[in-house]
């Protein structure tokens, strides 16, 4: 399973995905910098990320709660997606997402 | 500004509930603490980002919400009496000539002690920016990320932006005062408290006030006093909005913030410390918590609860230095007790 991100400066990078994990988890565990810094509750948008056109209808659709959160996010577009709640699954094998602005470090 | 002086045994910088449990630490050796946060209440992350959110990881509580936990630890430190300095920012640290430390905050509260103690999580808690060009110039001028005093808006042509309790509130509270106000939300649902929303709603509805859907992409004006914003709707036309006052309100983030400036070694915006004291590498200075960083370090309350426990051991030897420490269990020590203000229950 591997998901494709693209970090602030453009580069994309190989991550390997782990079934069950949080995408925001697969993305801090690989050491890529995202401040997501409530740690996976729905409660900071500091995990904002954009998905690839072609794997919004693959994802689960957004709960209330993570549109809510978008209203924190900067720079929120039709494929904002918080990536904690994105929970990785064979289906999402291959997806590809861009780190958002609003999500650096310190 | 108020202004005032403190001693105490031991500042802690950060009241979550790190800084929280160092107190209790602290108080059964003796040491009193002073704490100060920025935020208005105790309880750190565990009262901002996710006060309802369970904690499962917690020992001896299987499921405990952020905000029991802070309310635990608040009686928990009752018999020590801390002094909270809240709402207020650590700005500055220095070391005294009779070898005091001395912490400034930024509306000039001084608190003078032995031990510094730096249990700052994340960071201060500060106002997200949003990314619109050039604002920077306009900031302090025009554009504000919190009201402190609101009469400084009186008779302003005021845009708030943000659809939270903040941007709702701020919204009501400053519509009478106010020339003239707008609200400017990305859509049309709010996170907002629902009667919040329908207050505005009804000031809409009686042309008090208008309400935009939209991004704000531009702003303009000259030498950082706003004219007009430029508001683009979803899949609409951008349109521009006159006000002289920006108000963003888009929640709040974690920065380090002036700690960056205490001369303390940084490794990647964190503190190290040694695993036996939590001391830094400067002596009297601590960090325990999210803020420092050690070999094998895990981020969690739970790890930051044993760092104030040994922390406070090396406390003791620079606020009592010719005293013995002696370690003794709560479940035994009729001294201990005492300073719980508990019964002795001990057979």
């Amino acid at each position: 399973m591997k998901i494709f991100v693209t970090d602030p400066q453009g580069k994309e990078h190989e991550l390997e995905g782990l079934e069950g994990w949080r995408v925001m988890e697969i993305i801090k565990d690989y050491g890529l910098p995202l401040k997501a810094e409530c740690g996976g509750a729905c409660s900071c948008a500091t995990c904002h990320v954009y998905v690839d056109e072609a794997w919004l209808d693959k994802l689960y659709p957004m709960r209330e709660e993570e549109e809510d959160m978008l209203d924190e996010a900067i720079d929120v577009r039709d494929n904002s997606r918080l990536s904690c709640q994105i929970l990785m699954s064979a289906e999402l094998d291959g997806l590809k997402l861009t780190i958002a602005p609003g999500t650096e470090l310190g | 500004m108020s202004e005032s002086k403190n001693k105490t045994d031991v500042i802690i910088i950060g009241a979550g509930p790190v800084g929280l449990f160092a107190v209790f630490e602290l108080g059964l050796l003796d040491m009193k603490a002073h704490l100060i946060d920025i935020l208005d209440r105790p309880g750190g992350q565990c009262a901002e980002l996710y006060p309802e959110k369970p904690i499962y990881d917690i020992p001896g509580f299987p499921v405990i919400t952020g905000q029991e936990l802070t309310d635990n630890l608040m009686k928990q430190i009752e018999p020590f009496a801390p002094t909270f300095h809240l709402q207020q920012m650590a700005c500055a640290l220095e070391k005294l000539d009779n070898g005091y430390w001395k912490v400034t905050t930024d509306i000039g509260t001084e608190i003078e002690a032995p031990v510094v103690v730096i249990a700052a999580g994340g960071g201060s808690f500060m106002p997200k920016k949003p990314n619109i060009p050039n604002i920077e110039e306009y900031e302090g001028k025009s554009v504000f990320y919190a009201v402190r005093e609101m009469e400084k808006f009186k008779g302003r042509n005021i845009l708030i932006a943000g659809g939270g309790d903040s941007a709702l509130d701020w919204t009501i509270n400053l519509q009478p005062l106010a020339h003239k106000i707008a609200l400017v939300h990305r859509r049309s649902e709010f996170r907002a408290a629902p009667d919040s929303v329908s207050k505005m709603m009804n000031l809409v509805g009686a042309e008090k006030m208008d309400f935009h859907v939209g991004d704000i992409k531009e702003l303009h004006g000259l030498n950082g006093h706003l004219n007009a914003v430029t508001i683009q709707p979803k899949g609409g036309e951008a349109f521009q909005v006159e006000c002289n006052t920006l108000l963003p309100f888009y929640g709040l983030t974690m920065k380090l913030g002036p700690i960056a400036d205490f001369e303390l070694n940084l490794h990647e915006n964190l503190i190290p410390v040694d695993t036996e004291k939590f001391e830094t590498s400067t002596a009297g200075i601590f960090s325990i918590g999210d803020i420092n960083t050690y070999p094998g370090k895990l981020k969690l309350i739970l790890s930051g609860f044993h760092e104030s426990a040994l922390m406070a051991q090396q406390a003791f030897r620079y606020v009592y230095p010719d005293k013995k420490l002696r370690f003794q269990y709560t479940t035994s020590s009729t001294s201990l007790q005492e300073k719980l203000g508990v019964e002795d229950k001990a057979a």
